[in-house]
């Protein structure tokens, strides 16, 4: 069963009453109470969903895109502040370094509309390559870091930042956790206040940084720092909770209720804000107990702060720098902190757990690609994607992965370092492609690299569930736009062997990349084929395995399909191949590698099994 | 047996919803939450996205009372397991209460790529042998019933996510109208008849096994044994035939040929060749055979 009601427009909920909603739902719906006027984001997880909830708020109310990077999702942001109106950018933490360029000058430049900034971090690295603390990197930039607990929060912070950005000249982060982002929990509405649009800010010592201007606006960043950090000296965005304990407890975001399950009773100052830090509240908060300690998640980022003021503060000695908190976690660390007595945590039974790492999926035409490529013994800089996943057994065909765009100019490099002495490959998605692979093959062909670039296109951006790009000739609302030609532009970065070949077709794939490779200079194989999910979930007549024909050779097995599992037949000691009919989706593909023919349409199967039975059977 | 007094508990209660991505453990989790909050509970649900969409591990965990602050349930303090597929109802089994947790799980097996990578012959399949009878000796309480094959017999195989949620109903104090009222609102319209059908079939299923009645559906298929005997076969390559074509290299499933500097096959690594045949077939110049080896001799 899939969930109908959620299709309901988010507009025409009551308000005054609670509803479910994740910390994403929530975000996007604080952004538009608050009258936003312009979204733009790239997708990431875990926060693509803001946009697009954001995308189910009315046209007219706000212009939400997909953009082709963060950073240029910031720039359209920080364009529409220019121009008098409310405006925000979400990203995940590591699109948030694509996007600091443009984040660290427009600190200083400040704001005209508001300006918010979300950024997700992903703690425990549910899906990212890496756990960088990104309060940190508010730091950096000097700007203030709202931290939500919940979805209530996530929803009332976003709106209160609008407000602080423009009271305070300066764009605000508000920074969610997978946790808070991907968590339902009850959340109030209001309905939507649209500021009046201030119109463009003609002031170019404002909105020039130039050296001079710049030397300028940078005192005025550290004014407006303290002016903020005196505010929330007396803000309700930090609450004391006094308590009955000696022990008083510093905490923000999702770690707050992890402390709150494990000690209720106890004295918390929650902080609402990691930067700027309300220093004589936590002065006064330290005197008033015998001990503090400090929870949060990842860095020492406020523990760091209190220490060189020269208060006494304890937290990373017993909390992990590592990983996602839990509330079993924290009441571990409290134990090894003496705050709680230790107790013998009974669980459940054990059982041995099963290995299912995430898959390609059946019919993924990624499949494919690289096993064509594993059969060049090549050496392969991947990229980020569903396509990393060919990292895993039985693919194992990508030898490195390091950020978005990496593979082409890591490619390049391996050639220049003169020490490979296999072909070398880059292989990146379209979506990967246009965020941040044209300037390496700009770079690649003007540095005569002899490298060959397999551009995966399936025609989505489908590691984040399936989101519109300039290659696929729809907008985030779905209106029909210019569609990339891929093959001009390539060519235009001065690329002078391109094929475009199906992946589904077996012999081309691996002829035609054979052929690229032989080929000296920088060539672009492009593996055309859409996702089997996304835009439209693919479902074609299925394939079968006629089991006497099985050899159990195991070819087809390579192609690590999950549709493709071991029957109950056994052929001299090897596991007879069957195809899972509920997930065959017919692209064929493990049937054009089986050298018996025992992989067959289904339908032709039935057929002979009809035409075996003797005449008058019923 | 365990039914939750909702109304008189101070902590939290706690169910944990786990699966494999695509089954419906969100929806299910979703269903439970807005009835929870319908009652005037405070409801938390947090779920992990991202990689679940590649058939990956998925999880929900539903916590409800008066006040809840983590979204996640602490381990070992899920009052019911509720499992959409069997190994993924084992692998979370340390989050029940070994007191008083309750297990509810379908016995349907989603056997995933990895399970299937050993080429040892002979090789067991990479899937857990725990049976029914293994969790009721260590569990509380556990029922493990054949979900998906009861939805499908009432015509909707998608619908057994429903059926285990008629089976939760059973251990909480929930009105069976509510239940209803939210399944009727959340499934797609066509669907509403078989969805509450199976729903009152999860119910009964757990009603008449608590009452010790035998219940259909509660089969549980073994899975395949391991070959015992496997025919052993040695590779015998006639050095002088091979023309260094490159066809058994690239087409060896276990990737074990390689051209040496003469450019003639070699079998490179001779413990990861399970005798398929490819190469001796596919060989233009019959320079390979493989010939099998006597019992006795591998004895």
């Amino acid at each position: 069963m899939t969930a109908i009601a959620e299709q309901a427009s988010p507009t025409a909920i009551k308000t005054g009453i609670t509803h479910q909603m994740t910390g994403n739902e929530a975000i996007a719906r604080g952004a538009w109470e608050a009258g936003v006027k312009v979204a733009a984001a790239y997708p990431g997880t875990p926060s693509t969903e803001i946009m697009e909830n954001m995308a189910r708020y009315p046209v007219g109310d706000v212009h939400a895109q997909w953009s082709t990077n963060e950073k240029v999702a910031l720039d359209v942001a920080i364009g529409a502040s220019f121009s008098g109106v409310r405006a925000i950018s979400m990203m995940k933490h590591v699109g948030l370094n694509v996007a600091s360029d443009a984040l660290m000058s427009f600190s200083y430049i400040g704001v005209h509309g508001g300006l918010v900034l979300i950024v997700c971090d992903d703690p425990g690295i549910h899906s990212s390559q890496n756990e960088q603390d990104s309060r940190i990197f508010g730091r950096f930039a000097q700007i203030p870091v709202m931290e939500p607990s919940d979805a209530q929060e996530a929803l009332d912070y976003t709106k209160i930042a609008f407000d602080l950005s423009e009271r305070f000249d300066t764009p605000v982060m508000v920074r969610s956790t997978t946790r808070i982002s991907h968590t339902r929990s009850p959340v109030l509405v209001s309905e939507r206040v649209t500021p009046k649009d201030l119109g463009f800010n003609a002031d170019v010592t404002k909105n020039v940084m130039v050296p001079g201007h710049a030397r300028a606006r940078h005192p005025k960043v550290i004014e407006r720092l303290e002016r903020l950090a005196e505010y929330l000296e007396t803000s309700d965005l930090n609450r004391l909770e006094l308590g009955s304990s000696k022990i008083g407890i510093i905490t923000s975001s999702m770690s707050y209720a992890y402390v709150k399950e494990n000690l209720p009773d106890a004295s918390v100052l929650k902080l609402g804000l990691s930067f700027p830090l309300p220093k004589k509240l936590i002065q006064d908060f330290c005197a008033k107990h015998d001990r503090v300690i400090v929870v949060e998640e990842l860095e020492p980022v406020i523990e760091n702060e209190i220490k060189t003021w020269g208060l006494k503060v304890e937290g990373k000695e017993f909390f992990p720098r590592i990983g996602e908190l839990s509330p079993e976690q924290v009441r571990l660390s409290f134990e090894q902190a003496g705050v709680l007595e230790p107790v013998e945590n009974a669980l459940g039974p054990q059982f041995e757990p099963l290995i299912r790492p995430p898959v390609l999926c059946a019919g993924c035409p990624h499949a494919m690609s690289y096993t064509a490529i594993r059969s060049l013994d090549v050496r392969v800089a991947g990229d980020i994607g569903c396509y990393t996943l060919a990292v895993g057994d039985p693919l194992t065909a990508i030898d490195t992965t390091v950020a978005m765009g990496s593979s082409i100019a890591n490619a390049a490099g391996m050639y220049l370092a003169g020490t490979e002495t296999k072909p070398i490959v880059a292989t990146i998605g379209d979506s990967t492609f246009i965020h941040s692979g044209i300037p390496p093959l700009i770079d690649a062909v003007y540095n005569k690299a002899n490298i060959t670039v397999i551009l995966l296109d399936n025609h989505i951006t489908a590691m984040t569930g399936g989101q519109e790009n300039p290659g696929t000739g729809k907008t985030l609302r779905g209106e029909a736009t210019h569609e990339i030609d891929f093959e001009a532009m390539i060519r235009a970065c001065g690329v002078e062997w391109i094929e475009r070949v199906d992946s589904y077709d077996a012999a081309s794939m691996m002829q035609t990349m054979r052929e690229s490779i032989a080929y000296r200079g920088v060539s672009v194989l492009i593996a055309d084929r859409p996702c089997v999910l996304d835009p439209v979930k693919i479902k074609g007549p299925t394939m079968s395995v006629d089991a006497k024909d099985c050899n159990a050779c195991q070819g087809c097995m390579n192609l690590g399909c999950p549709a493709l599992i071991w029957s109950d037949e056994w052929y001299e000691g090897r596991h007879v191949v069957k195809i899972d009919p509920t997930a065959c989706i017919g692209c064929s593909v493990c049937a054009q590698f089986c050298p018996t023919g025992a992989i067959q349409p289904t339908l032709v199967l039935d057929q002979k099994a009809a035409k075996a039975k003797p005449c008058g059977g019923s | 047996m365990a039914i939750l007094d909702t109304k008189h508990r101070k902590e939290p209660i706690n169910v944990l919803i786990v699966g494999v991505g695509g089954q419906g453990v969100i929806m299910v989790s979703k269903v439970l939450a807005q009835i929870c909050q319908n009652l005037g509970y405070q409801v938390k649900q947090s779920e992990v996205h991202g990689m679940a969409k590649r058939g990956g591990v998925v999880f929900s965990h539903v916590r409800f009372g008066a006040q809840v602050w983590s979204p996640t349930i602490p381990m070992g303090k899920a009052d019911v397991l509720i499992a959409l597929e069997w190994a993924e109802g084992l692998r979370w089994m340390s989050y029940l209460r070994p007191d008083t947790g309750v297990f509810i799980a379908d016995t349907k097996r989603i056997v995933p790529p990895f399970a299937c990578r050993s080429r040892i012959l002979g090789a067991d399949i990479g899937y857990s042998r725990d049976t029914p009878d293994d969790v009721r000796e260590k569990v509380a309480e556990a029922y493990a019933l054949d979900a998906t094959e009861m939805a499908t017999r009432a015509g909707n195989e998608r619908a057994a996510n429903t059926l285990l949620l008629g089976a939760l109903s059973t251990t909480l104090t929930f009105p069976v109208s509510e239940w209803k009222k939210v399944i009727s609102q959340m499934v797609p319209p066509k669907t509403v008849d078989v969805n509450l059908a199976v729903f009152d079939q999860g119910q009964q299923w757990i009603d008449s096994s608590r009452k010790g009645d035998p219940v259909a559906g509660a089969a549980f298929v073994p899975l395949v044994q391991p070959e015992v005997n496997p025919v052993r076969t040695s590779l015998e390559i006639t050095e002088e035939w091979c023309k260094g074509c490159d066809i058994c290299v690239k087409m060896c499933p276990e990737r074990c040929l390689i051209l040496n500097k003469d450019q003639v096959v070699e079998l490179a690594e001779p413990e990861k060749c399970t005798g398929c045949h490819i190469c001796e077939w596919l060989c233009p110049d019959f320079a390979i055979s493989l010939n099998p080896i006597p019992q006795e001799a591998v004895a």
